[in-house]
């Protein structure tokens, strides 16, 4: 007996609690909007906000003079030709005033000498990036904006809530039908306008840096309502990702902070520095981007020069414990209980699925093109072209959400009534009131092998044989999911949950399989072992659409950005 | 040098329907109980229910389990050989097997 829907009707609905997700809510009530703020997991808990271990980027100017106009050529620089200057104007230009209203709530930048610090970090001109101690960043960010949204009365907080496609009229997106997870129950959620929230696709992948929800949901939702993706084959791999020995209670990505303090040596089984065969010369300084640091790891590895399990060392074997002490405090009784010292040994580190440049198109309003439909942060494309500069993720977060909350609050006025019925909606609920208890598929196995095939064939080294093995195997997993969710309709029914985040997932693994295919070059983070040079005649972005399961790829030449006067 | 651990696992959809459940569980020392929980997931038994979102960085404070009587993160707590016996929150409401109602009452939709 299928459950009856639950409903909710709001001005502005904003899917995902990240960063992103809460200052679009924040600031769409600013405009006099009722939001309504759902997340698949705890509210502004989940995602990738509360993982980020250090820095923001902004042109404050507090440590040394800066303008936003270097951060911009820094950031076009970082992003290999492929930059949408709009959008990236955009994040410098507003970052400053945003990482300011965080101070004004308290999130506490680390300071010095009565200014914000700022710290250096590879791709940057000058000292750039804010950050909160010891590798607080993203959960002081996180809890800022929660302790705020929670005083907001027009703000509805709703957890527990998996998005499983967005409620169309036309091309209208009028909002979205949701599985409650604690009751299986189906949640019909009608909007005036929608903000997509949902973070990257890291997921997709076997070694990755953020939070379990980040399964490229919000590039799937936006897809199959009729939006186009921008750049999907530029995923980020993070170079310098904890992979041995076992850590427990750290995120993976926690290194980077300790090579901004103190440089640190990354260095082959031979004991050698190699990042300058790369053509980048460390010397002490973490001066090599992620691009070029994940490629000079794998090919290390590749050449067997790699660490025992699989990666290179990171040391910090010549800093004084007393250094490492005043840089990390706490931190290092955390190492000690893991039974790591860093005085006496390396650790292992490999590149790790960190980030997505590639996302949702939208212009600089966060506009998807869908009348009522938004998206900002990591689901959004283009703001870093090919590869992302250190410290813009959360600004980017922060901006671009803000964006959303006002574009999305501004939309909703325009609406004298709230939007009713859905050409969709007798679909969806009908997927979610699927009952097939007997159907016997192990959906755990089959999202760990997308997670292998993604890893080893779509990952930082790729060729076109990677890629076909790779499209081939996503259509057999494609064919193995079926069309119907197993298990049964109660509450926390696990393989109910996996199936719909592998139709996502597989969906959206094809779309970045397909792009990088496609794209017969090496530029940033897309590294072509059959094609290793950068091609003038691919300095364009790749576009997708979806009709009828079909994936339609477009090019559209960029402009090279003309670096702004500062 | 791979142990054995047997993790003993509360399966019911509410306290007092339901049975214990053992799973021998391969590890490598230094592996967290979640490791093991994700582990019986994909070999041994895909409807296992558990939460998490963060998997290690002990961040999103999801996966929160009594094990041996003891409330603790599955993520922080680590395999060990022998017998572990794990329970959902005992003054939390069960929804299935390991994963109770953790959202605070202002944040669920029903």
């Amino acid at each position: 007996m299928p459950q009856a829907p639950m409903h909710a009707t709001t001005d502005v609905l904003v899917i995902g609690s990240g960063g992103a997700g809460m200052y679009a809510a924040i600031e769409a009530t600013r405009g006099g909007a009722q939001v309504l703020l759902a997340d698949r997991s705890l509210i502004g808990r989940g995602g990738a906000t509360v993982m980020a271990q250090m820095t923001v980027a902004v042109a404050l100017g507090a440590e040394t003079p800066d303008h936003w106009t270097h951060h911009y050529n820094d950031t076009i620089a970082a992003g290999r030709g492929l930059t949408d200057p709009a959008l990236a104007r955009l994040l410098c230009e507003q970052g400053p005033d945003c990482i300011r209203a965080m101070d004004e709530w308290g999130v506490g930048w680390a300071r010095k000498d009565d200014h914000i610090t700022q710290a250096i970090a590879p791709g940057h001109d000058r000292p750039r990036c804010v950050y909160v101690d010891f590798l607080n960043t993203g959960p002081a960010v996180s809890k800022t904006l929660r302790t705020v949204v929670n005083k907001i009365g027009a703000i509805r907080r709703v957890g527990d809530l998996c998005v499983v496609d967005l409620l169309r009229n036309g091309d209208d997106v009028i909002g979205a039908i949701a599985m409650h997870l604690g009751s299986g129950a189906p949640v019909v959620i009608h909007a005036k306008a929608t903000v997509i929230a949902t973070g990257g696709l890291t997921r997709l992948y076997r070694r990755n840096s953020a939070s379990a929800n980040m399964g490229g949901d919000g590039y799937a939702l936006a897809l199959r309502a009729g939006a186009s993706l921008i750049d999907m084959e530029f995923v980020q791999f993070f170079p310098i990702g904890h992979l041995a020995p076992r850590l427990i209670g750290m995120d993976p990505i926690m290194w980077d902070p300790f090579r901004y303090k103190l440089g640190g040596r990354l260095i082959n089984n031979r004991g050698e520095e190699f990042t300058q065969r790369y053509g980048v010369i460390e010397d002490g300084k973490y001066v090599v981007t992620r691009d070029v640091g994940a490629y000079a790891i794998m090919k290390e590895v590749e050449a067997g020069r790699g660490s025992p399990h699989g990666g290179v060392y990171l040391s910090f074997q010549h800093v004084p414990a007393d250094k490492l002490r005043a840089a990390f405090g706490p931190v290092i009784d955390r190492l000690t209980a893991n039974g790591i010292d860093l005085t006496e040994t390396p650790i292992e580190v490999a590149p790790i699925a960190h980030y997505h440049m590639g996302g949702i198109a939208v212009d600089t309003t966060m506009s998807t093109g869908l009348p009522g439909l938004y998206a900002c942060g990591e689901a959004v494309g283009g703001a870093n072209g090919a590869n992302r500069l250190s410290g813009n993720a959360i600004t980017e977060a922060l901006v671009f959400g803000r964006e959303a909350g006002r574009s999305a609050s501004a939309h909703a006025a325009k609406l004298a009534t709230a939007p009713d019925g859905g050409d969709n909606a007798q679909a969806v609920l009908d997927l979610i009131a699927a009952d097939t208890p007997t159907r016997d598929i192990n959906t755990a196995e089959l999202l760990q092998s997308l997670q292998a095939t993604m890893q080893d064939d779509v990952g930082p080294l790729r060729s076109d044989e990677k890629l076909a093995r790779a499209i081939a195997k996503i259509d057999d997993l494609t064919g193995a999911l079926g069309d119907l969710p197993p298990g049964g309709i109660g509450g926390f029914d696990m393989r109910r949950l996996d199936w719909l985040d592998l139709r996502n997932m597989l969906l959206v693994g094809r779309v970045v399989a397909q792009a990088a295919h496609a794209r017969t070059e090496t530029r940033g983070a897309q590294n072509r072992e059959d094609f290793p040079q950068t091609s003038p005649e691919w300095a364009v972005n790749q576009f997708v659409s979806w009709r009828d399961d079909k994936i339609t790829l477009t090019r559209k030449a960029r402009q090279t950005p003309v670096a702004a006067a500062s | 040098m791979t142990e054995t651990a047997t993790l003993t696992i509360w399966r019911g959809k509410d306290a007092a329907q339901g049975r214990w459940e053992s799973y021998s569980v391969p590890f490598e020392p230094g592996q967290s109980v979640l490791d093991g929980l994700r582990w019986i997931r994909v070999n041994r038994d895909p409807t296992l229910a558990i939460r998490f979102s963060c998997i290690n960085a002990n961040a999103c404070k999801e996966c929160m389990v009594e094990i041996d009587g003891e409330t603790t993160y599955a993520c922080t707590a680590r395999l060990r050989a022998g017998e572990m016996k794990l329970a959902p929150l005992s003054n939390k409401k069960l929804l299935r097997h390991l994963v109770t109602e953790i959202a605070p009452p202002a944040e669920r939709f029903a």
